[in-house]
């Protein structure tokens, strides 16, 4: 019976610590893009729907934030790469088979897209403004004519954003914490979630933050069935995946994850937003901010313990 | 071509020539190396075994660092070697997150380095890789598994041998005698 092992001078100092190689920069992207990709799906959604009257802020305000957001992301990005000044590779390829490639690729569809919606909504935020040349009220109008079309293409490329942040991780098989397919529609739904969460924080119409509040209640359910989904597929797989769920299974990811994301950041503000659709006086931003900071939180627990996560040898 | 290489655990004592050996002949970084010893002591008291095993870059068939490289830096070369372009690299670690065994790092010039076999300073001017040809106890084979006559072929036909973790699906060029 084996009953111990010590394992010795694998003797590269410099090179261990390197492993654990993806720091804060990539899950605050992953973060960051999710809650643009949940933004813009919700703009897209009502303009195809034909509801952008009852939807005012999902679909003219709210995406204002999503160009900041999808920059800072992707300069968080940038910073993350140790060879810096070839990041012009990544568009000189296309590679279906690395999740990174086509998500670069998605990103340079969805970041221009994020900017034309706001510059077609741009009056909404200052009445006043007039664009100062001609062409520039060409392209306002070619892309209002074509609203419905860019719609459709922002609705699919935010879906694949948000699915993508996910994807990035579950094709590592080195790391059997992020390798379950799982993780793709579990990130998607916790984009959608905070991007909903943050339409709400915006919104200043009663009505609509509940129609937000409702989606985000479903949001959270189907996620926290996904969460515990992930955990059963880990504890039926094999050794390392086994380890890998220790990891939140009283390991040290353990009270971060379950109270702080679960607890704190789906499960409270779930019931919050039931009693605010019950008509209980509930201060309406406690949920919102607790389901933004839960999805930021969750993308760092799962960057950070998959890399602690590794095959056994 | 398929090139492999068989490292003996029985005979390898853990001496660290090899990776010295592959330092100087690679000018790896000080700090830095691209292959290492690793020891496993198994068992309880007084029942105990070692294993050491010289470690490298495993040049697998289905290598998960080409597969998710975004840029096609890392790539299959002559005889199935796993070899990165140097700028092509981003240095965006989706290899390094990818390898289950840990076999890359960032160089300090920040594309990503690791074993290269020697294919083009050594083994394509017909010599062994550094680490094989200064093994003072002669326990690294080095070929072509197409070749039947090749050393590594021909220990492989005699001695019984494992690769590691052979269930993470990425079919490794580096055998372990046992």
């Amino acid at each position: 019976m084996r009953e111990e092992i010590i394992t010795s001078g694998r003797m590269n100092p410099m090179i261990d610590p390197q492993l654990h190689i993806w720091h804060w920069h990539i899950p605050l992207y992953l973060f960051l893009g999710g809650l643009a990709a949940g933004i813009l799906f919700f703009a897209a959604l009502y303009t195809i729907l034909g509801k952008e009257k009852e939807n005012p802020t999902a679909v003219k305000i709210a995406p204002f934030i999503t160009p900041i957001l999808l920059v800072v992301g992707l300069f968080a990005l940038f910073l993350d790469l140790n060879h810096q000044a070839y990041f012009w590779r990544l568009y000189t390829t296309i590679r279906l088979e690395s999740p990174m490639s086509w998500g670069a690729w998605t990103l340079m569809v969805v970041t221009p897209i994020s900017f034309i919606w706001c510059a077609l909504n741009i009056k909404e935020i200052f009445p006043r403004w007039e664009w100062k040349f001609k062409f520039l009220y060409d392209l306002d109008a070619f892309f209002r004519k074509h609203l419905i079309t860019m719609s459709w293409i922002l609705l699919i490329f935010s879906l694949i954003l948000g699915m993508y942040t996910g994807i990035l991780f579950s094709a590592f098989n080195a790391r059997p914490l992020w390798n379950t397919s799982i993780l793709g529609p579990l990130f998607l739904t916790s984009g959608l979630s905070t991007g909903a969460a943050a339409i709400i924080l915006m919104s200043k119409s009663h009505e609509e933050r509940l129609r937000f509040a409702r989606i985000d209640i479903m949001l959270i359910g189907i996620e926290m069935f996904l969460i515990v989904h992930m955990f059963m597929g880990f504890l039926a797989s094999t050794q390392v995946h086994i380890e890998a769920a220790g990891l939140f299974l009283g390991g040290p990811y353990t009270t971060p994850f379950w109270l702080f994301v679960f607890t704190l950041g789906l499960a409270f503000p779930a019931i919050l937003e039931v009693l605010e659709l019950r008509k209980f006086k509930v201060p309406y931003m406690i949920a919102p901010m607790l389901v933004l900071m839960g999805g930021l939180l969750f993308r760092f627990i799962i960057a950070y313990a998959g890399q602690a996560s590794r095959w056994l040898y | 071509m398929r090139y492999a290489m068989a490292v003996d655990t029985k005979k390898c004592v853990g001496c660290s020539d090899c990776v010295v050996a592959c330092q100087t002949e690679n000018n790896v970084p000080i700090g830095y190396c691209r292959d290492w010893i690793v020891e496993v002591t198994d068992g309880t008291y007084p029942q105990l075994e070692i294993e050491i095993r010289s470690e490298r870059c495993n040049h697998c068939e289905n290598a998960p660092c080409v597969r998710c490289c975004p840029t096609g830096a890392s790539h299959y070369s002559d005889g199935g070697t796993v070899l990165v372009k140097k700028y092509h690299c981003i240095g965006c670690g989706a290899c390094i997150a990818s390898c289950p065994y840990d076999a890359r790092f960032p160089h300090p010039d920040g594309y990503v380095d690791k074993c290269t076999f020697c294919l083009d300073n050594r083994v394509k001017k017909g010599m062994d890789p550094a680490c094989v040809s200064v093994c003072p106890t002669k326990c690294m084979y080095f070929g072509d598994l197409d070749d039947p006559r090749s050393p590594v072929s021909q220990i492989l036909k005699k001695r019984k041998y494992k690769t590691l973790i052979p269930e993470a699906g990425t079919k490794p060029h580096l055998y372990f005698l046992i």
